[in-house]
């Protein structure tokens, strides 16, 4: 038997379990996240691992929002060196011709169009460029900028980028930052050129969130195996995770949602995880959080990374409820983290939305606190307007009008109805406060292919074959055990405008890790 | 004689109103007001010129790309290959344009031409073809009115430049759909070189001032996204038909199209109702409990109710809360010449055209 460490890093707390080979949770706990983060990772390591486990700990699984922070406050981003291989196509709107100034004047390094890419069908758009991209790797080295290859249809045809890389690293070394845009985004050239350019600038937070992280593993309980969860609520290893930290972008919501999951046995439902000062609402399809289907902005760039697809709601446990000119509100302030002092439950002054719910009788706290005392029909209307944001953002997510389950996890899950939305019935499993560490600490190891195909050409069935044998191929790569791996995700997507009925065929596989269990 | 200049907010505006035009296809015109917007940086602010502004001999010359959206948005062009098409278009007619102009006001290829005329130092005129957004080459008020569509000049991105001379402007689709594909699923075009008296006889007139006004309202809505669309349907004579809530999306691609329909459940005092919008790229029809509500080719088009910005058919998705807005199309096109080329029967639809506030009257 041996043991794993999952940590979740939030904006509130850093909470860490510690499971055995069952997947079992033995230790929990919550401590605040602090401002050098890993101080807080230590206390929340030192916690689960005392008393000393018997058995040895042999993997730690992180998630960490530190890769959002920096691009949205704009802190520890690189220059980086674009490589664009399209020319001549693309040359009409230039690398960050949508960006807002502060961002570029933090990320804008050096720029080259060069010959290259592909067309829909992946054929050659022209042959690559390979002396320039070789002059344009010598100039990224010698201003020690990370490199972002971005090409025509990467999607469905990367060889192009990949002969770039390989050139790049043998102009500016094996350790030079290099990111592919085919690893990072899907189809929509520019929203994926600006996600392949924040990765590369994010390459030296993660590399120093990555080691600290490490260090404080190893030295709390001697593991060196670490791995990072990314934001389809799988993981990554270490070197990984530092050549494509944007793929942590947005973890935290997808461990959640699949510690939501493996809590309460449901694979495809509904996950409300209720925090101090906001609800998050996600869907999980075969135990996965379904992705987001559109651009995704961040910091104010439009990227399309893979995200989970999630509704963050302004209401959460410590949201405050007022009564202004006769009008009940609620939020959209909170008081957060400090609710267990100012909520009057608590025995401070503010009503919050936990009061509301406490003094209807409708949820108990773990921890028992006297029944605050309000006035009814405030709380009822305070409860009817919390209960209207909650069904719209369950409305907004869910996919059909039938019947679904909502798991609720996050501290704040208890105050849930059990029922919302006329028939999405709320189950609250065991360990709901720590699901997102849970979900770090079970998580599995992927692979994914995103093509457009032209449908005629071969048989339908070879082509859809070929794309699930190659997302699986591919979780193996990255760690699966391979008798394990399966598809988790069929996506096929019509596209307009071109006869030949073309079809874009998105794939993902996972599976547990080979090792480390 | 009206001019106004257009320059990086007002193709904020143009890219929003022209989504509204596009009703739910058209093509994402944000690859297009980037394009313009980097020209216009470059070059300075486009002037936007009234119809009347042109001489009869003045030659005007539509500019666009055609193929899919799906493919422009990631095999972005050069940018020197609709110069290119534009002037081998010129070449043909042994004359010089004084003036670019739109296919199309609604979707992406109301933002294209502004990149050009930047770039040529050559005004836009404030009219179209469509008053809104169709797929195809001959569904277009000039062809309507019988003028050719060629001689049309496709251009991609390598350089190359294709001259067609066709007997009609269905055969300009036919033959440029074909090109188009071969030359990696997107191209970019010039065409429908016209007599400044014929274009004023036959253009839609104003269309591009309108998708500004449009987009201006919508897109400082905010929170208010139902005073802006209160005030938008006033504005253009248009009825909010129906609101509610996504409840089924259907899609499939069938001869190049994206087909489909998009169920909506009533909200509010429409509860026990249902809406059925079918698409093919573009909106096509509105049924509700068992009657038509509207269809092509007037505009139907569906709005985001929080934000009220326009839905296009790839993103709508269950839940959704929306507006079904009906926009009265161009008069040209409720005439027997117009249905010929844009009517419901030119989208194989089994529906007698009747305008959409005949059908409200009568319900």
């Amino acid at each position: 038997m041996s043991l794993r460490i999952g940590v979740d890093i939030g904006g509130t707390n850093t909470d860490a379990v510690l499971v055995n080979s069952a997947d079992r949770v033995v230790a929990r706990a919550k401590t605040p996240t602090t401002p050098d983060v890993v101080s807080g990772i230590r206390a929340a390591l030192a916690e689960v691992l005392t008393p000393a486990p018997l058995e040895p700990v042999v993997a730690a699984m992180l998630g960490t929002t530190q890769c959002t922070n920096a691009v949205v406050e704009r802190r520890g981003l690189r220059s980086v060196a674009i490589m664009r291989l399209g020319a001549p196509a693309t040359a009409a709107v230039p690398p960050f011709a949508d960006w807002p100034d502060d961002l570029r004047q933090a990320v804008s390094g050096h720029v080259a169009l060069v010959h290259g890419g592909h067309d829909f069908t992946g054929q050659e758009l022209a042959p690559l460029g390979e002396d320039d991209v070789r002059r344009a790797a010598a100039t990224a080295a010698e201003l020690s900028m990370p490199i972002a290859i971005v090409g025509v249809f990467s999607a469905v045809n990367p060889e192009h980028e990949r002969r770039a890389a390989e050139i790049c690293a043998e102009e500016a070394g094996v350790d030079h930052s290099i990111s592919m845009s085919s690893m990072v985004g899907s189809i929509g050239f520019l929203e994926r050129e600006n996600a392949t350019i924040l990765n590369a600038a994010l390459t030296e937070v993660a590399r120093l969130a990555t080691t600290s992280f490490e260090s404080a593993v190893h030295s709390a309980c001697g593991v060196k195996t670490c791995y990072f969860t990314q934001n389809d609520g799988t993981l990554m290893a270490l070197d990984y995770a530092r050549r494509y930290p944007s793929l942590m972008l947005a973890s935290g919501p997808a461990n959640s949602m699949r510690g939501g999951a493996y809590l309460s046995g449901v694979m495809n439902g509904l996950v409300v995880d209720v925090g101090g000062t906001t609800t998050d609402i996600g869907i999980l399809v075969n135990g996965f959080p379904r992705e987001a289907p559109f651009v995704i902005e961040i910091g104010g760039v439009r990227t399309n990374f893979r995200m989970p697809d999630v509704v963050s709601l302004p209401l959460g446990g410590g949201t405050v409820v007022r009564r202004e000119a006769g009008k009940v509100t609620v939020g959209p302030d909170s008081v957060g983290y400090r609710l267990t002092q100012e909520g009057l439950a608590f025995g401070g002054g503010q009503t919050t939305f936990t009061d509301v719910v406490l003094s209807l009788g409708r949820a108990d706290l773990d921890v028992p606190v006297p029944r605050p005392s309000l006035e009814h029909n405030l709380a009822e209307k305070a409860y009817r307007v919390a209960l209207e944001v909650l069904e719209r953002g369950v409305q907004r997510m869910r996919p059909s009008a039938d019947p679904l389950t909502g798991i609720g996890v996050g501290g704040g899950s208890v105050l849930l109805p059990e029922c919302l939305d006329g028939n999405v019935e709320v189950v609250r499993p065991d360990d709901y406060a720590v699901a997102n560490a849970i979900g770090a600490a079970i998580s599995e190891v992927s692979g994914s292919v995103d093509r457009i195909v032209a449908i005629g050409a071969r048989a339908m069935e070879a082509i859809r074959d070929e794309v699930r044998q190659e997302a699986i191929a591919q979780a193996v790569a990255a760690g699966a055990r391979s008798a394990a791996a399966r598809i988790v995700l069929w996506e096929e997507i019509p596209i307009a405008y071109l006869p030949g009925n073309a079809v874009r065929l998105r794939a993902k596989a996972a599976g547990p890790l080979a090792h480390a269990r | 004689m009206s001019r106004r200049l257009i320059g990086l907010p007002e193709l904020e505006d143009l890219a929003i109103g022209a989504a509204v035009l596009g009703t739910g296809g058209g093509g994402d015109p944000y690859v297009g007001k980037l394009w313009a917007q980097g020209r216009i940086h470059a070059r300075g602010p486009v002037e936007l010129i009234d119809a009347d502004d042109l001489a009869d001999d003045d030659l005007v010359i539509a500019a666009a790309m055609m193929g899919a959206p799906s493919v422009i948005v990631e095999k972005i062009p050069n940018g020197a290959e609709l110069v290119a098409a534009f002037q081998a278009v010129e070449q043909a007619c042994e004359a010089r344009a004084a003036a670019v102009m739109c296919i199309e006001a609604g979707g992406i290829n109301s933002t294209i031409p502004f990149a050009l005329a930047a770039d040529l130092g050559l005004p836009v005129v404030d009219a179209d073809g469509m008053g809104r957004a169709f797929p195809e080459v001959q569904m277009v008020s000039f062809a309507a009115y019988g003028l050719p569509a060629t001689p049309m000049a496709i251009a991609d991105e390598h350089g190359n430049v294709t001259l067609l001379r066709t007997t009609s402007a269905e055969w300009a689709e036919r033959l440029g759909r074909a090109l188009v594909v071969a030359e990696g699923g997107a191209s970019v075009l010039a065409q429908y070189p016209l007599r400044g008296l014929d274009f004023k006889r036959t253009a839609i007139r104003g269309t591009l001032s309108l998708a500004l006004e449009i987009g201006a309202g919508l897109r400082g809505a905010g929170r208010q996204g139902n005073v802006a669309i209160e005030s938008l349907t006033h504005r253009l004579r248009g009825a909010v038909i129906f609101h509610g809530k996504v409840v089924q999306v259907q899609r499939e691609t069938a001869g190049g199209f994206v087909r489909g329909a998009v169920v909506i459940e009533g909200l509010d005092t429409r509860a026990d109702s249902r809406c059925e919008v079918t698409f093919q790229n573009e909106n096509l029809v509105a049924i509700a409990d068992g009657s038509i509500l509207a269809s092509v080719p007037d505009l139907i088009t569906l709005l985001e109710e929080e934000s009220a910005h326009p839905v296009t058919t790839e993103r709508l998705r269950f839940g959704m809360r929306v507006y079904v807005l009906a926009l009265p199309c161009a008069p040209l096109w409720r005439e027997e010449i117009g249905l010929a080329k844009a009517g419901p029967r030119c989208f194989g639809l089994d529906v007698e055209y009747v305008p959409f506030e005949q059908r409200l009257a009568a319900r």
